[in-house]
């Protein structure tokens, strides 16, 4: 990981010649298509609580959280203070936190500072993982393109979704809430088919994400605190047993 | 519902999740060099993504039987072909055609 072995490289050798900008808006495609069907329901939530498409909209558009939105409706709901929406959003939001630690290595030294401010709009389950999916250096011009389409989407399946209510027919919605998981496989899994090690922590990360979800005690933790837990436990087991060593990487 | 209340809400919420995805950023400006901190860092998508996908996945639609076969489907075509696009319209298939099975 020196600066000389860490160059930006290619992804996807059939994507090669595609600027990298170009290549975030292809693949916030399949991300718009998962952000829509669950903001679509984020909007009918909001509905329900009485907030207007306008509101939801720019709820949708500065927060782009799923988990962080769903909280902030039940926050506005219940008319809550400023000091509790503050500490839920901590709460909820945490793992953001930890992403933008992991991608914040992930920048160039030579990167204009500005970025520092327009990356952390990007930083969601989705493009955080694409982003940190790219070997070596990355380029913020792929996070944005990836950005613009999925904050699209999300947006405006917010907005329907206060507009139109229950009309998007049950199957569509279905379907299309399975998308985000099946980019997370793709991402993780290729490295895994690679690595034993890496294969190793996502099926134990997976069994004890399982486990938390059954067992009593712990399935009463929410999914936001159990993603923080799991992060914190594994990976910080993984780089005790396994460092990673100094310029392999790249 | 008062829509005062509502904007200012939605303005502190807003700033309040900027900041927890900014300081990082604003933290970190430098290539951290201790070994555990950088392993941890390079581990964390790992974890975070697989914890959120299992067993998320499975009961993300009406149906657990669509949803299972959706893992294992994923699962499959993310091992053997990789493609994002791919793997993710895959899944999005296959809940739609055991959708009309069940």
């Amino acid at each position: 990981m020196t600066q000389t072995s860490k160059k930006t490289q290619e992804i996807d050798p059939g994507t090669r010649q595609l600027p990298w900008f170009v290549r975030g808006l292809r693949d916030g495609i399949p991300i718009c298509m998962g952000y829509f069907a669950v903001s679509f329901a984020l909007g009918i939530t909001a509905r329900g609580i009485g907030m207007n498409a306008l509101q939801a909209g720019l709820m949708s558009a500065g927060m782009v959280a799923s988990a962080g939105e769903f909280a902030a409706i039940n926050l506005i709901a219940s008319h809550a203070g400023v000091f509790e929406m503050i500490t839920t959003c901590i709460v909820v939001n945490m793992r953001y936190f930890l992403m933008s630690c992991s991608l914040s290595q992930k920048l160039s030294p030579s990167l204009p500072f500005y970025h520092r401010f327009l990356l952390p709009y990007c930083i969601t389950d989705e493009i955080f993982g694409l982003s940190s999916a790219v070997k070596g250096y990355l380029e913020p011009k792929y996070t944005y393109g990836m950005t613009i389409v999925s904050v699209a989407g999300w947006t405006t399946g917010t907005v329907l979704g206060v507009l139109l209510g229950n009309i998007m027919p049950a199957w569509a919605v279905n379907a299309l809430s399975v998308s985000l998981y099946g980019m997370f496989l793709a991402i993780i899994i290729p490295p895994a088919r690679e690595n034993r090690f890496i294969l190793g922590l996502v099926v134990i990360s997976m069994t004890a994400s399982g486990l938390f979800s059954v067992l009593p005690v712990l399935k009463e933790i929410s999914v936001g605190f159990k993603v923080i837990i799991l992060t914190l436990a594994i990976a910080g087991a993984a780089a005790v047993i396994h460092p990673v060593e100094e310029r392999k990487e790249a | 519902m008062n829509s005062n209340y509502i904007y200012f809400s939605l303005l502190v919420m807003c700033l309040t999740v900027y900041c927890i995805r900014m300081l990082p950023f604003l933290v970190f400006r430098k290539e951290i060099t201790n070994t555990f901190v950088r392993s941890f860092l390079y581990y964390v998508p790992y974890v975070t993504l697989a914890v959120m996908t299992f067993p998320a996945i499975v009961t993300a639609t009406d149906n657990v039987w669509s949803g299972l076969a959706a893992l294992v489907v994923g699962l499959l075509a993310a091992w053997f072909k990789g493609d994002l696009f791919f793997v993710a319209v895959s899944c999005c298939a296959t809940v739609f055609l055991t959708g009309l099975i069940f």
